[in-house]
């Protein structure tokens, strides 16, 4: 138990964080597309995530939820470490989140004020995270690398969150937004790919155990597969978006599944790059961990909620599934 | 300028935490109101019911969006601002939260895209349930949250090992003494903040000429809510004081500004509550009112603030908000019951209660602020009373690092608030969809929703 139950709680929060970087990300991907489409189309795109946005930020809470409860020794550290980004990640989110309803509450006249608070929202809180990201994996450490090698991620982060913007969008509009989201997928590709190659050089380069754990035989011929079929994947989905007649006869979906795969693989990666440490370099799972008692009271929790929430979160997307249609509450 | 870093992190915490509750403060009780709106609707087929829901939801959505996005700041600022309280005491609090984000705030957040957008995807029995669900998640969250709260006011149910506490029984940790009291307490306070807060806009519409019977029926849905919830809520309070009374004799001797232990101790009515000289200076008093009150005897012995030199609560802040909150109280009853008497029947109420009633829109949040300073700022210095200090678990940030983030954020807020503030008057300025169902009604404006 006192082995497992720290596993099992970084995989909860492992899998929270996954989920809220697909689900989350395609909402934030669509924000930071705002300002690059017209009055309608805009209406269609807030639509298009209307019903959803609340329910995917909900998983950041219960991945830093998860870091709170089961590894509090390593929460104070982690965020008194990020405090700067997680205050402007905070301002995003709040702004974006108020602006979504504000737009359409709040008077026409007011309505691009909102659209832009939207947008800048959006940015704020993508380019926070990439900071977190950029930052935690080269050990929390504030050195000139470091800083620089955040600031990159920051950059280009934000490129993978358009990318599935983009898709979602390919999923859920036509006619001449759906062209548009070819264009905008197009040119966050390569952003994109930046952003994954550099966090796969900078994990290795951060730690010497990561290294010898990638580049040691026979595990690495194992472990293959993960750059592979991310490499694969990315060739992939720049040969689709070459062929937008597949795309508009509703292959658009492949992109959005690439980009879950790339996800997945990434997060794979990342977690057999860190784990069992929860501060690369500085403190492991076990010493972070709570009490097992509280850890396996909780688990009870886990155990029936998790799947009930898994499954009506499906259930809410498939209500609301096909093309967006205007939002009314009535 | 430098200020204390320590003194900043609270004054951060407590901005934050005084934003965020304002919207559970409406959404917990809305979400109820916009349940029974869904049943009237569904059991009469009455338009009227299926209107006052549209124009309220609106509201719940924007106040719900608010709560959460408040809500996740604060998640953070656990770790950002107190990371020794998760430290030493996260054994007990994580799996708290952990309920709370497992059971409620997923359950809330995935079932309000049905309520707010689902009507014409779902069947109306379907929606009636997401709308359930969205109001009981509500109520989880409070209970999960509250249950926390409590057992830092009150803790039980646990043993501490090497500074760090160890849980012993789950079931005397969240059903903790002042639990029952403060969730009773709190979620009264919601409906009733959501009370005012219909009646208030409604009125407000009704002196603007933008009224219809939709708006008249859901007046009275609020006036008649918060007639019989305030006297309840009152009770309530009083049970509320008297368990703190109990357990924290420190936090009631501030409320009264009770420096000296005595038997037959006075009610301070109003005065000012001098931390130096140790006295309450211009105090005007009943004789033996506070033992009467509180211990329900003539005689009874009150502890005093004296007891507990160097470790209560600051006494003027905290005398200061419980007499807020008790005055606000106090006109809460006067004018719900004025408004139960002048609406009964088919009565239509005068311009005067029009205006009582639009000036009282938020009163609630003036009452739930001032009664959350009583029992926050009353805890201290402890932040887990008795047991562990705040100044024991405070992060170590520049006192710069903490002047512009908190800056940022009162920026922040008081732009959000008046936003806030600004769409209700907004949306509530449009003429009301029933006002069209209106006998002989003629309107320059087109109704817009």
């Amino acid at each position: 138990m006192e082995y497992w139950l720290p596993v099992v709680y970084v995989s909860i929060m492992g899998l929270a964080l996954l989920v809220y970087v697909i689900l989350d990300g395609y909402d934030l991907g669509v924000g930071m597309l705002l300002p690059a489409a017209s009055e309608a189309e805009k209406d269609t795109m807030i639509a298009s995530i209307g019903p959803f946005w609340d329910a995917n930020e909900t998983w950041i809470v219960l991945g830093i939820g998860v870091l709170l409860i089961a590894f509090p020794k390593a929460h104070g550290v982690v965020l008194t470490a990020l405090y700067i980004p997680v205050t402007l990640m905070l301002f995003g989110l709040t702004l974006r989140g108020v602006a979504f309803d504000m737009r359409v509450k709040a008077g026409d006249k007011r309505k691009g004020m909102w659209n832009r608070a939207f947008f800048i929202g959006s940015l704020v809180a993508s380019m926070s995270q990439g900071w977190m990201l950029g930052f935690y994996i080269t050990g929390l450490q504030n050195n000139p690398v470091s800083l620089i090698f955040a600031a990159l991620i920051a950059i280009t982060l934000p490129a993978l969150y358009v990318m599935l913007g983009a898709a979602w969008l390919m999923m859920k509009t036509e006619t001449e937004l759906f062209n548009k989201a070819v264009k905008w997928a197009r040119i966050a590709l390569l952003p994109m790919g930046i952003c994954l190659l550099l966090v796969s050089i900078a994990t290795p380069l951060a730690s010497s155990v990561i290294a010898e754990r990638w580049f040691t035989l026979p595990a690495a011929i194992g472990l293959l597969p993960i750059p592979l079929s991310c490499a694969l994947v990315y060739f992939g989905m720049s040969w689709l978006l070459s062929k937008p007649v597949l795309l508009k006869r509703g292959w658009g979906w492949l992109l959005f599944g690439g980009l879950v795969v790339i996800c997945i693989m990434a997060s794979l990666g990342l977690a057999y790059s860190i784990f069992p440490d929860i501060i690369i370099g500085q403190m492991d799972i076990w010493t972070a961990a709570a009490a097992t008692d509280s850890l396996l009271f909780l688990l009870y929790g886990v155990a029936i909620t998790l799947p009930a929430i898994i499954g009506y979160s499906i259930f809410v997307y498939r209500v609301f599934h096909g093309k967006a249609t205007e939002l009314s509450y009535e | 300028m430098e200020f204390d870093p320590f003194v900043l992190a609270r004054i951060q915490f407590a901005a934050n935490i005084s934003f965020h509750i304002l919207f559970p403060a409406i959404s917990i009780g809305l979400a109820w109101l916009l349940f029974y709106f869904r049943v009237r609707f569904t059991l009469s087929g009455d338009q009227l019911w299926d209107y006052t829901y549209n124009f309220w939801v609106k509201i719940f959505a924007l106040t719900f969006a608010l709560g959460v996005v408040s809500g996740i700041t604060m998640s953070f600022q656990f770790g950002t601002n107190w990371p020794g309280f998760m430290e030493k005491a996260g054994n007990i609090a994580g799996p708290l939260l952990g309920y709370e984000v497992l059971t409620a705030f997923f359950l809330e957040a995935s079932f309000l895209g049905i309520m707010l957008f689902g009507k014409n995807r779902v069947s109306n029995r379907l929606h009636l349930i997401a709308t359930f669900l969205v109001a009981f998640g509500t109520m989880l969250s409070a209970f999960w949250i509250l249950s926390l709260n409590s057992w830092m006011q009150t803790p039980a149910g646990h043993v501490i090992v090497n500074g760090e506490f160890m849980v012993e029984s789950w079931w005397e940790v969240i059903f903790n003494p002042s639990f029952p009291y403060r969730l009773a307490h709190m979620v009264i306070a919601s409906l009733l903040t959501s009370a005012f807060l219909v009646a208030g806009v409604s009125a407000w519409r009704a002196l603007k000429g933008m009224d219809g019977p939709g708006t008249w029926k859901v007046m009275k849905t609020g006036v008649v809510l918060a007639a019989v919830l305030t006297p309840l809520q009152i009770f309530v309070g009083d049970l509320h004081g008297l368990n703190t009374l109990e357990h924290q004799p420190a936090k009631v001797a501030a409320m009264e500004a009770a420096w000296e232990t005595e038997k037959g101790a006075p009610l301070v009515l109003f005065g000012w509550p001098d931390e130096d000289r140790r006295e309450t200076r211009w105090a005007l008093e009943i004789p033996k009112g506070a033992s009467l009150i509180l211990t329900h005897e003539l005689d009874g012995e009150i502890r005093g603030l004296n007891e507990f030199e160097g470790e209560h609560p600051p006494v003027a802040m905290v005398f200061w908000a419980f007499r807020i909150m008790v005055g606000m109280g106090v006109l809460m009853l006067i004018v719900s019951w004025w408004g139960g008497w002048s609406l009964r029947g088919e009565h239509k109420p005068g311009k005067p209660l029009l205006h009582v009633l639009s000036w009282m829109t938020f009163s609630g949040w003036v009452a739930v602020l001032a009664g959350w300073y009583v029992t926050e700022i009353g805890r201290q210095p402890w932040i887990v009373y008795g047991l562990l200090k705040v100044k024991d678990v405070v992060a170590d940030h520049s006192s710069a690092t903490l002047t512009g983030t908190l800056a940022g954020y009162l920026l922040l807020y008081v732009f959000l608030l008046a936003s806030y503030i600004g769409a209700i008057r907004y949306l509530a300025t449009k003429p009301a969809r029933s006002q069209a169902l209106t006998p002989g009604y003629t309107t320059k404006h087109a109704p817009t929703e």
